[in-house]
């Protein structure tokens, strides 16, 4: 049977839709979904659209940030509160697609799309979940993602993270070979604390150098204590191939994904803050 | 499978029509409402051809699913001249020979009106970033820059009238 | 835009009406309002939409197809197989015969790239259609495939293409390459200062027009189809559908020409053949688009080639001999590919004077999607491996590149290598005003070089040329073999031994015909070290001008005027007066 479409006022009543049946499929912003169905990889099962509005809320006064999930990349960008997040909106697509393409769905973005998500990961976020009716519990990205990989289903309420101490903390960088707008060879996000004197608790993570944006643990251990100098640049440099399984596709080869990341990383953390 | 009614404006006027759950808003319009000024192109978000305005915002019809468009306002390329006279971008755009095959012309005209809307004086970068969404492979983008930039000049008097 | 009148003054006619003016388009008024007809851009009562299931495989077996349940489900109106084509073989240049059928509209045994069609299912919508398509079952015995235009000419590859079992397209029913032949290059290459070779390669480009192809047909009243259209060669397009569809072509009726970006993809007619059978099936519109995933898999690309560039210079840096072997990938059927090959050997040895000349220019058939036409198709990769090449021979002769070229550039009155007279020439010209444009300084001497003088006399005479029947289908002993004759100073044409046979006759052909492999060239003595680098502010030995007084054209064959029927002729081999 051709999909069916439901509609859930609430994102409890979504998240119990979703529990009963594994062939419903949850819609946000739909860039993701839609090109499935007008590609004709998701011909049966349901759509389920929410018009729930705390599904678009955003806390963005205080240090603690929350941002519904289905928060736009153009809502980001028109948020003066979240300016470090701007490089990593602006990733996204064009004006169209940010427009359309919400934070919850980035999660589900597969290699190389899924820019927000990287920025996300270096700024720890919390995911918020609802697994059925009830309330929702709060996952590590990072768990998040393992899960996502194992094919769980849940339905994303909203995430929330940290503003970082300084704007000069976080920094992100995409590289695509079509500008303004392209596909990631990579992407890259640093939280660095401390970058104005000497790092510490740092957390950076790249997109496409591995099946899911994902942790560089080396570099966050060699910039520990270290400040962003020539030495700890270089030290973070040494470190950046640790643990990376870049993708070869469309975009570029994994030969090539590994010997432009060092560069780009040394670029990023040269940035002045 | 049941077909589901939506209804909308678009360009200005009340529309009804009956689709299937699942069909995207391009399809809606071009097949339901004979509306054939948005392209398909990709149907993945890639070309930006299928551009329509929602609300005033710019999107994707391909990828809008039609239903979640209830009681919207949609604005499309076949809407933007008002009747015999052309909107000034449609102006530029022929005087500055901004389209050569003339498939991305309408999805580049709706994302220009979508910038133009909201910062009537835009520069070269803003416009860059406006049109970043849509591919032209006649590779004509600098005739269409230029036009969109020119059309911008020429806003205040048409506001002012 | 900057008119040069300087230059040609008496070619030119300024008396124009339209070329150097400021003209509005007539089609720009529809595609500044969304209203010009593209050939999706049609509404029709009843329309239905066909999807079409393509092989996950790059060289498979087909060992069984069910339907079964994409025929019950929802929506689906009729579902076309390969035997359902009346004619499920064609090659597009048939329409002109050339070349042999070699591709199904619907694949029947074997699929032979990724992407290729098997089923067409036809739906009351697009999503139904899709959904129908998923139900279809089709079982696969993978083969091995090739990807390499050299592998694939190799005695035991994978045999792609069974209408031509050598891998290779076949010339007149003789030849399995395009030769050309004049002058002996060996001895210009034992005459060389320099030997310079090297190997070249090209990837695939896809055009990716923002409209993906298709076409929407349906039946009128009279008893014709009227089909709407993106083909970029609408007539093309008609006779090639009247063909695979059996039909007088009168009872087509084509309508196009608002093309959403060609560039040479939209003349494969890949999908009006089934939306008019899917027409004459259902006796209802039916409209087939591809999705842009298709487009990559199923629309071809400009080919794939890898070019071999052997050069023997002097050591005042005229080039004495060129030899170029070249291979397009066809991917996995003819589509244009041949023609590209007759475009490429044409275009050869490049815009230079060059006294001894042979190509050998092969299309191989790889399991890649076919390739087709595409802007300059032929000559584009060709000639960046040439103009690289030239870069390469002028740092072998320690020569500026760009005074290089103008040493070696044909003139007015020069006989190419293809027996035909060089006129209208412009290539110094052309290298002068960009040296000037760059700021690239040239001696007085390079300056003063006109493609207007200095050529013919010596320079328009036909050398003596060896030929050979290396590559001669089902001979095998004629691999490697030495030259067989001859031919005289002079000798415009070369006698055809028979009439070339188009169809069919060398069919279940026994043996391969592979190629020889091309040896490296190994001087007999060190070939003296390259001098420094020059430097162009301040250069020592600018070349000498050429030796030969300007001198008329000489006589030879009138010259027709130029149109289309004229430029396809040397597909068959002869050529029109």
């Amino acid at each position: 049977m051709p999909l069916a479409l439901r509609v859930a006022q609430s994102l409890s009543e979504a998240a119990g839709i979703l529990a009963a049946d594994p062939r419903v499929t949850l819609l946000s912003g739909g860039t993701l979904v839609m090109r499935d169905v007008n590609e004709g990889r998701l011909t049966d099962g349901t759509l389920l659209r929410v018009t729930d509005p705390a599904w678009r809320q955003m806390q963005v006064s205080g240090s603690r940030i929350e941002l519904g999930a289905a928060v736009t990349m153009a809502a980001i960008l028109a948020n003066r509160e979240l300016a470090f997040l701007h490089a990593a909106a602006r990733a996204v697509g064009g004006p169209a697609i940010r427009n359309m393409a919400t934070i919850g769905g980035n999660l589900f973005a597969g290699t190389p799309y899924g820019d927000f998500a990287v920025a996300l990961l270096a700024l720890d976020a919390q995911v918020m979940v609802l697994a059925g009716y009830g309330s929702a519990r709060a996952v590590p990205l990072e768990e998040f993602l393992a899960g996502r990989a194992r094919g769980e289903s849940r339905l994303v309420a909203g995430i929330q993270f940290n503003r970082p101490v300084a704007p000069g903390d976080f920094r992100f960088l995409k590289v695509s070979r079509v500008k303004p707008k392209g596909l990631s060879v990579l992407s890259i996000a640093a939280h660095l604390p401390g970058s104005g004197s000497r790092i510490g608790q740092a957390r950076v993570a790249y997109g496409a150098m591995a099946p899911l944006p994902f942790r560089a643990r080396g570099v966050e251990r060699a910039l520990e204590g270290k400040a962003l100098d020539a030495a700890g640049i270089a030290a973070a440099r040494a470190a950046a191939l640790e643990g990376v399984q870049p993708v070869t596709d469309a975009i570029a080869s994994d030969w090539y994904r590994r010997e432009v990341l060092p560069v780009h990383l040394g670029r990023l953390l040269a940035e002045r803050g | 499978m049941a077909k589901v009614p939506v209804q909308f404006r678009l360009n200005g006027s009340d529309r009804a029509a009956f689709a299937d759950p699942a069909d995207n808003l391009l399809t809606v319009l071009r097949r339901g409402l004979n509306d054939f000024g948005p392209k398909y192109g990709c149907g993945q978000g890639t070309c930006g051809t299928c551009s329509v305005l929602i609300d005033g915002e710019l999107r994707l019809a391909c990828l809008t699913l039609a239903a979640s468009c209830e009681g919207a306002s949609i604005e499309t390329v076949s809407g933007m001249a008002d009747g015999p006279s052309l909107h000034p971008l449609q102006n530029a755009f022929m005087e500055h020979f901004a389209a050569q095959c003339g498939f991305c012309t309408p999805g580049m005209l709706t994302a220009a009106k979508a910038l133009l809307d909201r910062n009537p004086n835009p520069g070269r970068e803003d416009v860059i970033d406006a049109i970043a969404g849509n591919i032209c492979r006649c590779t004509g983008y600098e005739p269409i820059i230029q036009a969109i930039l020119a059309a911008a000049r020429t806003l205040p008097a048409q506001r002012r009238s | 835009m900057e008119f040069r009148k300087d230059l040609f003054q008496n070619e030119r006619d300024d008396n124009l009406n339209v070329v150097g003016k400021g003209v509005q388009r007539q089609d720009m008024p529809g595609h500044v309002t969304g209203r010009s007809p593209f050939f999706d851009d049609h509404a029709f009562e009843g329309l239905l939409h066909l999807k079409v299931v393509r092989s996950p495989h790059h060289h498979a077996r087909i060992r069984r197809i069910d339907i079964s349940a994409a025929e019950r489900a929802p929506g689906v109106k009729r579902i076309l197989r390969g035997a359902d084509v009346p004619v499920n073989k064609n090659t597009l240049l048939s329409l002109i015969n050339f070349g042999k059928d070699d591709e199904p509209s619907l694949a029947v045994d074997k699929v032979r790239y990724k992407g290729e069609p098997i089923v067409a299912i036809i739906a009351e919508s697009e999503a139904q259609a899709l959904a129908a398509r998923a139900l279809v079952r089709v079982e696969y015995e993978p083969l091995p495939a090739v990807f390499d235009v050299e592998e694939a000419l190799k005695p035991g590859a994978p045999v792609v293409n069974d209408t031509y079992p050598g891998n290779c397209f076949e010339y007149h029913e003789k030849y399995d390459h395009q030769k050309l032949r004049f002058g002996d290059v060996e001895r210009g290459f034992a005459m060389a200062d320099h030997i310079v070779e090297d190997r070249y390669q090209m990837s695939p480009i896809e055009h990716a027009p923002t409209e993906t192809n298709g076409s929407i047909a349906a039946p009128e009243q009279n008893d014709r189809f009227v089909v709407h259209s993106c083909a970029q060669g609408l007539f093309f397009s008609l006779g090639t559908a009247a063909k695979i569809v059996n039909l007088d072509s009168n009872r087509l009726h084509f309508i196009g020409g608002t093309v959403g970006g060609g560039f040479g993809g939209k003349v494969d007619s890949l999908t009006e053949p089934l939306a008019v059978l899917g027409a004459m099936m259902t006796g209802r519109p039916v409209r087939y688009v591809l999705d842009r995933e298709e487009e990559m898999l199923h629309g071809g690309p400009r080919g794939a080639e890898r070019i071999y560039i052997k050069d023997g210079i002097a050591r005042d840096g005229r080039i004495l001999a060129r030899h170029i072997r070249s291979y397009f990938d066809a991917g996995a059927y003819t589509r244009l590919s041949s023609y590209a090959a007759i475009k490429c050997t044409a275009h050869l040895p490049g815009p230079y004077t060059i006294p001894n000349v042979t190509s050998d220019i092969y299309v191989a058939y790889t399991n890649r999607c076919p390739s087709t036409a595409m802007r300059g198709f032929g000559i584009t990769a060709v000639d960046f491996a040439l103009e690289v090449h030239m870069d390469k021979g002028a740092e072998a002769c320690g020569l500026d590149p760009v005074e290089f070229r103008i040493l070696n550039a044909y003139r007015d009155g020069d006989m190419k290598a293809h027996r035909r007279v060089a006129k209208n020439t412009a290539l110094i010209e052309c290298v002068q005003v960009a040296a000037e444009k760059a700021r690239w300084p040239l001696s007085e001497e390079a300056q003063r070089q006109s493609s207007l003088t200095g050529g013919g006399g010596a320079r328009a005479e036909i050398p003596a040329t060896p030929i050979d029947e290396n590559g001669r289908i089902n001979r095998p002993e004629t691999r490697g073999g030495r030259p067989t004759q001859t031919l005289p100073a002079g000798t415009m044409r070369v006698p055809m031994t028979k009439q070339p046979i188009m169809e069919g006759s060398t069919e279940n052909r026994p043996s391969a015909p592979s190629v020889p492999q091309y040896e490296p060239y190994r001087p007999a003595t060190a070939a003296p070290p390259p001098p420094p680098p020059p430097v162009p502010a301040s250069r020592s030995a600018a070349p000498p001008p050429p030796a030969a007084p300007p001198v008329p054209p000489p006589a030879g064959p009138a010259p027709a005027s130029q149109h289309g029927a004229h430029r396809f002729s040397s597909v068959f081999g002869t050529r029109r007066r």
